[in-house]
């Protein structure tokens, strides 16, 4: 029986011929992630172990970038503890403030995953590395623990779903609309255990930036990852970002599939997820008259280079709505270096935006944008659960950067085709 | 193995945002987290949790962040078992890793109410409502899951087996 591109990663690491799904495995890691919320967890867990020595300190990846710069003491106490730790282990890749940016935009950027690996996080989003055709996926802490002494993880092996796309994509629909519209068809745990293998002509119309955030909210219709073949656009950016060499893996012709779907790039519109759940999508011409208190436009989702672009272009010589707070999140030091070679800091600031370093910040409602209660956000995120950006009794809308400019020029959530 | 206690329900899709908002996740200490679990879909289950108690809900629980504080949260309140009818996979592992049972069953998640008294086996994975006098049969743990669980946790089993 043939294998799933993710099958076909998963036994290579496994040092297996083949794998089923539903078997259960024992793969080694090319990287082993954790964020200043997990590690913490995970390096307590470590103590645990008779043997402190990590399997490769050049294979772990720990960066400070959820509620960073610190915005307490007890933030702060748990950065401490990280910094300490990577020094006495001499861990390479160790981001602190000033080279941190947020996980997965970053460790692409750093070129420290490509096609062909494996990977563990101990962050959901650790999916995102699917875009370059690796297989990532989110863990907690214990398991990182256990990834970063042994460079091992088991895995059951997932069965999947196939996503054919196809077309071009239409007027301003982008990667954040492409897996909103799939969540919104298949629901928030509609992929759960499996993997979402994205597939087809179409593939080729998708960016780079559109792939990471597809693969990205992958774990928001609950999978355990999501993956792109490699094609031409996905060396490119691997021999720009990477020294590392890679393995082109291929799904099977005979390949086995739970569901297969179409996905047919030039129908879809600029959707938008209604609290408090990512699968409650409208479609732009169908939101009605939502007004908003606030914009956020940045995340591991949504922030990247394009991503500042296309919210540049949008509010270029125009001022943000009277009332509404405009945070603009560059995902890391490179993307904020770029927006101020290209003059989008500039274009931000005049039009009444803020812009701050890196961080995952109000996403998650740590800092940077937290809402009072009765409060609203158009944000370029990923999750819109009751509470996530503040007060229980506030509400999140998840859109592209696109909307997102949009709306903080109308102050209610608006088409990006009527500014 | 076994548990029995009093059963709090929940219902679809219950998040790691509100079993543990991450307001709260400057500290990963057991104590500190479990003043918290639960609090922005049930203000009261922090003081009418008891020892022994059993949480049951429906599909995806555990949806979202992959923040282990959220089991470990449910674990120091009290909780000696969550049923749901499915798991969201991250928050599934995270809890055999941490060592808090979970088990799933559609059946058992659907019918059992509210304050119900509820016992688990979990070397058969039954289920018995004792305050309705049903039994449903759940998934049962494969030994080495069992053998994590009762070490308390993955490092503890990965150190036993050194």
């Amino acid at each position: 029986m043939g294998m799933t591109m993710t099958q076909k990663i998963l036994a290579k690491h496994a040092g297996l011929e083949s794998v089923t799904a539903g078997q259960l495995i024992e793969a080694n890691l090319d990287l082993v992630l954790g964020n200043d919320v997990t590690s913490p967890v995970a390096i307590k867990e470590l103590s645990k172990f008779k043997n402190q020595q990590v399997f490769d300190k050049d294979k772990i990846a720990l960066v400070m970038d959820h509620f960073t710069p610190n915005k307490d003491i007890k933030s702060a106490e748990h950065c401490k503890c990280v910094r300490e730790y990577a020094d006495a282990n001499n861990i390479t890749n160790f981001f602190d403030v000033g080279a941190m940016g947020i996980e997965h935009a970053l460790l692409p950027e750093k070129g420290l995953i490509v096609a062909g690996e494996t990977c563990i996080g101990a962050d959901s989003h650790t999916c995102t590395y699917g875009a370059l055709g690796a297989f990532s996926t989110g863990v907690g802490s214990t398991d990182m623990a256990a990834g970063m002494m042994t460079g091992k993880a088991w895995f059951k092996v997932p069965s999947a779903i196939k996503f054919n796309i196809v077309g071009e994509k239409a007027a301003w629909v982008s990667g954040k609309d492409v897996i909103l519209h799939i969540i919104g068809m298949i629901g928030v745990d509609g992929a759960l255990y499996k993997s979402m293998e994205f597939v087809g002509e179409g593939i080729k119309n998708l960016t780079m930036d559109d792939r990471f955030t597809i693969a990205n909210m992958a774990i928001e219709a609950g999978a355990k990852n999501g993956i792109f073949p490699v094609d031409e656009l996905t060396e490119a950016y691997m021999k720009e970002h990477s020294t590392k060499s890679y393995t082109k893996y291929e799904a099977d012709a005979d390949a086995v599939y739970d569901e297969e779907y179409t996905i047919d790039l030039s129908t879809l519109k600029p959707t938008v997820a209604f609290p408090h759940l990512p699968e409650n999508t409208k479609t732009i011409d169908e939101v009605g008259d939502i007004k908003i208190d606030q914009v956020v436009i940045g995340s591991c989702t949504n922030g990247r280079i394009s991503d500042m672009r296309i919210a540049a272009e949008i509010m270029k010589g125009k001022t943000v709505a009277k009332g509404v707070r405009v945070i603009v999140i560059p995902g890391t030091q490179d993307v904020y270096m770029q927006m101020l070679k290209e003059g989008l800091t500039e274009t931000f600031i005049k039009a009444g935006a803020v812009v701050s370093t890196p961080t995952c910040g109000p996403c998650l409602g740590g800092h940077m944008g937290v809402m009072a209660a009765g409060e609203r956000t158009v944000s370029t995120t990923n999750r819109n659960f009751v509470g996530r950006m503040g007060h229980v009794d506030s509400e999140v809308y998840l859109a592209s950067p696109a909307v997102a400019a949009a709306s903080a020029i109308t102050g209610k959530i608006s088409s990006p085709a009527e500014v | 193995m076994k548990a029995k206690g009093t059963v709090h329900k929940y219902g679809d899709n219950v998040d790691t945002d509100v079993i543990i908002p991450a307001r709260y996740l400057n500290s990963s200490d057991p104590e500190d987290l479990k003043k918290h679990c639960m609090e922005d879909i049930d203000t009261e289950f922090v003081g009418r949790v008891k020892q022994g108690d059993i949480m049951v809900a429906n599909k995806n629980f555990g949806c979202g962040s992959s923040r282990e504080h959220a089991p470990i949260a449910i674990k120091a309140s009290g909780i000696s078992c969550v049923i749901a009818e499915t798991f969201a996979r991250i928050f599934y592992r995270n809890s055999i890793n941490i060592g808090l049972p979970i088990i799933e069953c559609p059946e058992a998640a659907k019918e059992i109410a509210a304050g119900d008294e509820v016992e688990i086996d979990f070397d058969s994975g039954k289920i018995y409502d004792l305050t309705k006098g049903t039994e449903y049969q759940g998934q049962a743990f494969p030994p080495f899951m069992q053998e994590i669980i009762s070490k308390e946790g993955l490092i503890n089993y990965i150190n036993s087996k050194e």
